[in-house]
């Protein structure tokens, strides 16, 4: 194993035509711990694995693994086991011959390729064809690849894809012993959901930058602690008064007005110091879905149309 | 190491998909059918054949050889030497059945002849006067050297002469029998101290070049001798007078056939002796001279048919991986991308390589069984030869196959890359032996093309002292197997180099 297992992306750029896929890219994945690497899609987080495992090549930057670019390890199944996608697979092959080759590319033994497959439970599936898979078997397949090598760092791009509930539990707490064990685990989503209750930290990415490189409860409370929803009879008076302490302030309805930027504490002060009445403070704690997509409001390539623009 | 641990996974990954590995052994069987229905029709043309349609002679060189001419000869022994005079060559064409008209062929010959026995294919030194290419010394069948040029005639004669020491015979030529000229000298391994020493002449067929075939008509010649004079060992007791004539070979052999109400002859004239022949000493080569007969290649006709499915198999090979996505988990497990491209092409190569010996091997055995049974002569050529057409075959399909993996990997796309290969190679190469392409067009395109390549399996004989029609369409490539074989070998390194550049650049 290497000594330190670190993920290190640095200032990736890459450009496919007019898209900017990556926009100086910069993050460490750290032993230890379950990282997630969330964002919406055409975020560059698959563009940034594949750039990591030299598949593609970036404008610019470079990206290491255990300090070292990809491309020059040897054996490097040995150090970074990874799932990009789990439909690249060759129809007609068994999945234990889809591991056996996989093992020979390594000076693996082939016990190596029964040993994952028990681990990730397509024991019985072994001599079957791969091109009868469901997609769940595909992505269990393709994590025991990622296995195979019993590597110090992982990399696994939305493994959660096509799983049902059962497979789903199954890959939290496989993500979790694994960074138990000390080795390095960078697990994308889509879906800031399914991160929910594995990810320990999380790099938020948007339109192919980092957003934020947080762990889990700093990025909970910065976010929820801002948020309060105030009702009241006066919010000509409330407004002015709070936007004076420092807050920012917008209507959300005839009596109710959102605060950002000061605690309750700090609104019921200001409100009381002007003598401003209101019925009603609520302080919104954020679920980590919110927080993504707060943060990623801005970075959403695709999203839909609201009725009220589209009427314009 | 790695290159290694590389190409062990690439091995591991062609045989774990059946449908490569049954597109092996389907290439293999495909080429033996292409065999089965080239070979199923039976000669009906040739009764002559159904006795001796077992070989053709051959020579001391392992060649096919026609050895059939008429003799008017004695055995001699010990050292000697023999002079003559030819006066002139004439003889009779038979283009159309029934009509002849005078006229020789190009290398209808005659002249003196040291031969080491009156068996077909045995050793023999000659100066001979020809019908167009002046006066020749030729031994062995395959060694031809020029001496004076022109035709004799009764006011300017040629004069011929053989000398003998031991197992070395020289000839001479002379415009005026005073004045000689040495046209070379040969040695003869293992020449006996009796030989068969005498007059003779023989005609090849005449071949139409018309037509990307041709054909043959028959064609008889006549040379008119002056005294012959023995000198050495052999002046003593030797009676020319009494000498015999005698047909060797018993009939014309595949090059030449006498004409209507013709035979091979001889008479002694007040001034010597007239001989008249038919059929050659020479080389057997393809083409209209040869007649009736299947030729190595012809065996290995379904060549074409196995190349095209291992075309498939060596493009699927790659670009299966791309239309999966696979090609990022093999670049992941090999980063190496050159090293990968190496890999795969070891794997097809030697995949198409076993395909091409097994398939030739079995080919040509089976093939010359089908001969036999339907009455048809078999070309010989020398062991070497046979080989290099079996391993040549092996070759052959080794850089199509590595070619065509090339091709998969810089198009990705595998209808595309087996489009081009086909066009490319198969198209070409049957377009130029179907005879369907004039013989000038086909001939470019198998110097051009990687068709080319199927040079390596031709086992005809080229000769510039035999006259056929040396086009693709009976068998001759313009370039030679090694030369032709380099094309192709051009092509495929240009392809593998393409590759490797556009992997290393592209991002997968």
């Amino acid at each position: 194993m290497t000594d330190d297992p670190r993920i290190e992306v640095k200032g990736l750029r890459k450009r496919f035509g007019a898209t900017q896929a990556l926009d100086g890219m910069t993050f460490t994945v750290r032993p230890g711990r379950v990282t997630g690497f969330v964002g919406p899609n055409g975020a560059g987080k698959s563009t940034t694995m594949r750039v990591v495992l030299g598949l593609d090549a970036p404008d610019q930057g470079r990206a290491l693994v255990g300090g070292r670019p990809y491309r020059t390890l040897d054996s490097p199944l040995r150090h970074l086991g990874s799932l990009l996608d789990a439909g690249a697979l060759q129809p007609s092959r068994t999945a234990r011959n889809h591991l056996l080759w996989l093992a020979h590319s390594q000076g693996l033994p082939a016990g190596r390729a029964d040993r994952v497959l028990e681990q990730v439970g397509l024991a019985e599936a072994a001599r079957r064809r791969a091109g009868g898979f469901s997609l769940g078997m595909r992505q269990r397949l393709g994590i025991a690849a990622a296995l195979l090598g019993d590597p110090p760092a992982l990399m696994l791009d939305e493994p959660f894809n096509g799983l049902d509930p059962e497979g789903i539990l199954w890959i939290r707490g496989l993500l979790s012993s694994l960074a138990a064990q000390g080795r390095t685990v960078l697990v994308s989503s889509h879906l800031m959901s399914e991160l929910q209750d594995v990810a320990d930290h999380l790099v938020v990415v948007g339109r192919g930058r980092v957003v934020a490189d947080t762990g889990v409860p700093e990025l909970l409370a910065t976010l929820s602690a801002n948020r309060v929803t105030l009702r009241t009879s006066a919010p000509g008076a409330a407004t002015e008064a709070l936007v004076r302490a420092g807050a920012v302030v917008h209507a959300q309805g005839a009596d109710t007005l959102g605060v950002s930027g000061l605690t309750g504490e700090a609104i019921v002060t200001a409100l009381n110091a002007d003598g401003v009445p209101f019925a009603e403070l609520a302080t919104h704690r954020a679920s980590l879905e919110e927080a993504y997509l707060e943060l990623t409001r801005d970075a959403v390539q695709y999203h839909g149309t609201g009725v009220e623009e589209s009427a314009r | 190491m790695r290159g290694l641990r590389v190409l062990r996974a690439e091995w591991t990954k062609f045989r774990t998909v059946r449908g490569w590995v049954l597109g092996a052994f389907g290439a293999t069987l495909a080429s033996v059918l292409f065999l089965l229905v080239g070979t199923a029709s039976t000669n009906q043309s040739s009764n002559r054949h159904t006795q001796d349609a077992v070989a053709l002679p051959v020579g001391p060189g392992g060649e096919a050889v026609n050895d059939s001419f008429f003799f008017l000869h004695e055995a001699l022994t010990g050292d000697g030497s023999i002079t003559v005079s030819v006066t002139a060559l004439t003889g009779v064409l038979a283009r159309e059945p029934g009509r002849t008209s005078p006229g020789t062929t190009p290398w209808a010959k005659t002249g003196i002849l040291v031969k080491q026995s009156l068996d077909q294919g045995s050793q023999y030194a000659a100066m001979m006067v020809t019908g167009a290419h002046g006066v020749r010394m030729q031994d062995n069948f395959t060694h031809d050297r020029a001496g004076l040029p022109g035709r004799p005639s009764a006011t300017s004669p040629h004069w011929l002469r053989l000398v003998r020491a031991g197992s070395t015979v020289t000839g001479y030529d002379s415009a005026d029998g005073a004045h000689w000229t040495e046209r070379g000298s040969t040695r003869l391994a293992g020449l006996p101290a009796t030989v068969q020493v005498g007059l003779f002449t023989a005609s090849p067929a005449a071949v139409q070049t018309s037509g990307s075939r041709g054909g043959t008509s028959p064609a008889v010649a006549t040379g008119t001798f002056g005294q012959v004079a023995l000198g050495g060992s052999w002046a003593r007791g030797s009676r020319p007078d009494r000498w015999r004539g005698v047909q060797v070979g018993g009939d014309a052999g595949t090059s030449g056939s006498y004409a209507e109400n013709t035979s091979g002859a001889y008479a002694r004239t007040r001034s010597g002796f007239s001989v008249t022949g038919a059929g050659d000493i020479a080389p057997v080569v393809g083409g209209p001279s040869l007649g009736p007969a299947y030729t190595i290649e012809n065996f290995l006709v379904g060549t074409f048919a196995a190349l095209i499915v291992l075309t498939v198999v060596a493009v699927q090979f790659v670009t299966a991986e791309y239309r999966r996505g696979l090609i990022g988990t093999t670049l992941a497990a090999a980063p190496g991308r050159g090293r990968l491209l190496a890999a795969k092409a070891a794997v097809v190569v030697t995949v198409a390589f076993t395909v091409g010996v097994v398939a030739a091997a079995i080919s040509i055995p089976l093939g010359r069984q089908r001969a036999h049974a339907t009455h048809f002569l078999v070309f010989t050529v020398p062991r070497a030869v046979e080989l290099r057409a079996v391993l040549g075959t092996g070759l052959l399909l080794a850089a199509t196959a590595a070619c065509s993996l090339a091709l998969g990997a810089v198009l990705r796309r595998s209808a595309t890359a087996i489009t081009v290969v086909v066009v490319t190679t198969v198209l070409p190469y049957l377009l130029a032996v179907s005879g369907v392409l004039p013989a000038s067009v086909a001939q470019w395109l198998l110097r051009l093309t990687p068709a080319a390549g199927f040079a390596v399996q031709q086992t005809l004989p080229r000769y510039a002292h035999v006259l056929t029609v040396y086009t693709p369409s009976s068998g001759y490539f313009p370039l030679s197997p090694w030369g032709g074989y380099a094309v192709l070998g051009g092509w495929t390194v240009l392809a593998l180099v393409a590759a490797t550049l556009l992997l290393r650049r592209r991002d997968v």
